[in-house]
């Protein structure tokens, strides 16, 4: 039953992040690869931890009693933590620093940014 | 002025790091080494971190950002998965960096905003002016070129962002 449970979260979030490295070879321009990168990476990586923390915390009730496996289930827990603050920041620093390079967004139909930065 | 919020911080930081080394609690060594620690970081840092920093130590602004996280946050994430999912598939896409106005007052709420809108469907903050109030914002499928609020980019995510950085 819970290796059912793990398998699916493993799944949803090896998909996710295929898919994120599928986005960045299909999208035109830097932006749209940036979207791909940050949403469905962070998303994937979430649900790989949250197999982990399923493990772990399986583990820990059922198979022994071992508090080590306390220590594993937070610190990846921390991880997403982590990861939810810092991803979408490191998107918007990577994006603002192609805008103000100069590089303008593939086939735009709106650019408000143009002659802005 | 910012040392008991740095301090209460990265005490719990400590605590929830080293939890599990006696049961499930932890030894009085690992206590003691932990206030000490905290004290150094909070009076190495207790400049940076900003003065109404303590403001984020209530506990029901802690309830908050948890029903925050796990509610509305993750389902814009997961929508805005399924969203990418199709356009990755497909390929249709119409992309625009368009400006949005926002109501916000000070920082913490304009850095919760822009990150939500970066995690959730189709959006993904470019530059934040908090001196002409607006984002600008790159959106991989454009329907509205001129936003008069966040509402379509967002959601209730402004709502949010402005009672929780309060």
């Amino acid at each position: 039953m819970i290796e059912w449970l793990i398998a699916a979260f493993l799944a949803i979030g090896v998909f996710f992040n295929l898919l994120a490295s599928v986005g960045i070879l299909r999208f035109p321009d830097v932006y749209t690869r940036i979207h791909a990168a940050t949403k469905c990476t962070t998303f994937g990586t979430i649900f790989i931890v949250l197999a982990a923390v399923t493990y772990s915390i399986y583990s820990y009730f059922w198979v022994e009693r071992d508090p080590s496996w306390i220590t594993i289930g937070i610190h990846s827990a921390l991880v997403v933590i982590f990861l939810v603050l810092t991803n979408p920041v490191g998107a918007h620093a990577i994006g603002r620093a192609a805008r103000k390079s100069g590089i303008r967004p593939h086939g735009a139909v709106i650019d408000e940014l143009e002659g802005h930065l | 002025m910012g040392f008991i919020p740095v301090f209460i911080w990265s005490f719990v930081l400590w605590l929830v790091l080293t939890a599990g080394s006696k049961g499930m609690l932890w030894s009085p060594e690992e206590l003691v080494a932990g206030v000490v620690f905290s004290g150094i970081i909070a009076f190495t840092t207790k400049d940076i971190i900003g003065e109404k920093a303590a403001r984020f130590l209530n506990p029901a602004k802690w309830a908050g950002f948890v029903v925050y996280s796990i509610g509305p946050l993750f389902w814009g994430m997961v929508k805005a998965n399924l969203d990418v999912a199709y356009r990755v598939i497909t390929g249709r896409i119409k992309p625009g960096i368009v400006r949005v106005p926002v109501e916000l007052e000070n920082d913490a709420q304009y850095t919760i905003l822009s990150n939500s809108i970066t995690l959730t469907p189709g959006t993904l903050t470019v530059d934040a002016c908090p001196e002409e109030k607006a984002l600008y914002v790159h959106w991989i499928n454009v329907t509205e070129k001129e936003p008069e609020s966040s509402e379509v980019i967002a959601g209730s995510f402004e709502k949010w962002a402005r009672r929780l950085g309060r």
